[in-house]
């Protein structure tokens, strides 16, 4: 989950300036996240794909200020 | 005189439910109880108050879980048909992400916790929660908090500010609203807002912690005094089929 390109995000502004101060490149438009992972019980990955879209939609990023993206893996 | 009842809601994590219990029994002798977060039952309360705190450690975002919590659905239910329900602080966030309320509270601009008196003008002093201020009245009111910032689309601002919804705004020792009086970012000084309906209201400042005379403000004391008197005339004027209601309409 990561905050939204219109929301300003002063955790990434600090990190940035943080950054600079170590005196590496350039570098610019820091964005502080949030990563989860979790076990879906499915065997068809469409199933696997409506739980977690559902997960996220509806708790994990509230999507006033935040995006999210997701990746599966079969294990 | 009837005596209005308040519940009051305890998450795991709450930290303000005694002062605001306190301040509904023994400073304006009302009837109060507290409501677990597991209760699936609201016992039959006037008004509900989601009080302050950290529900769930601020886990996930500031509000996040206690919204599945079972009493919210019943609170949900009790909003929706025009029950009257107060969050402060924590509990303003908690209404923001069950989505009784429009908008989020996002970090403080300054990342920082902030723990002070601030100055709030009343912007809206016709909602059933500020009928004993003046309109445009500048209180005291503490706030303490670290997600303050209030935030909303364009759209949503423009449709709060036409309505009237913006209920409160942080303003300076001046009492005007300026960047210096805003002690979070929040979007246009917002401190509190009402929904559409004007049932729920949620605040980031303590109006409970500024109610004991103890304390040195008792500003916060006409906003629980408005919703007894609202709660009075119209929750319990209704269960009543003499005039009673009428009665003490008249008296305000």
């Amino acid at each position: 989950m990561t905050l939204r390109p219109s929301i300003l995000d002063p955790q990434g502004k600090a990190v940035e300036h943080a950054i600079e101060s170590l005196g590496v490149g350039p570098v610019s438009q820091v964005r502080i996240g949030k990563y989860v992972e979790f076990l879906v019980d499915e065997q068809e990955e469409d199933a696997a794909r409506r739980a977690t879209e559902d997960v996220c939609r509806r708790l994990l990023a509230n999507p006033v200020m935040e995006d999210y993206s997701y990746e599966l893996t079969r294990l | 005189m009837d005596r209005v009842t308040f519940g009051v809601v305890v998450f795991p994590g709450s930290n303000c439910d005694h002062d605001t219990y306190y301040v509904c029994k023994k400073i304006l002798g009302q009837e109060a109880v507290f409501l677990w977060h597991k209760e699936e039952d609201l016992r039959g309360v006037d008004a509900v108050i989601l009080p302050g705190g950290f529900s769930y450690g601020d886990y996930l975002r500031c509000g996040a879980i206690a919204r599945f919590s079972p009493i919210m659905k019943q609170v949900i239910r009790f909003a929706t048909e025009g029950g009257t329900v107060l969050g402060i602080c924590n509990g303003f966030q908690i209404l923001l992400e069950a989505g009784l309320l429009p908008g989020v509270l996002l970090r403080n601009a300054s990342l920082r916790f902030v723990c002070r008196r601030v100055q709030v003008r009343v912007e809206n002093a016709a909602t059933r929660f500020t009928s004993l201020y003046p309109p445009g009245e500048v209180v005291t009111f503490p706030v303490a908090h670290g997600d303050g910032n209030y935030f909303t689309d364009p759209e949503t601002l423009a449709q709060l500010n036409a309505r009237d919804q913006i209920v409160f705004r942080y303003a300076d020792a001046g009492g005007n609203v300026t960047p210096e009086g805003n002690p979070n970012g929040s979007l246009e000084n917002v401190a509190g807002v009402v929904n559409e309906q004007g049932n729920v209201l949620g605040m980031m400042p303590h109006p409970e912690r500024a109610s004991d005379p103890v304390l040195g403000m008792t500003d916060g004391q006409r906003l629980f005094r408005s919703m007894i008197e609202w709660c009075i005339i119209n929750v319990r004027g209704e269960r009543q089929e003499d005039g009673q209601c009428q009665t003490l309409a008249q008296q305000k």
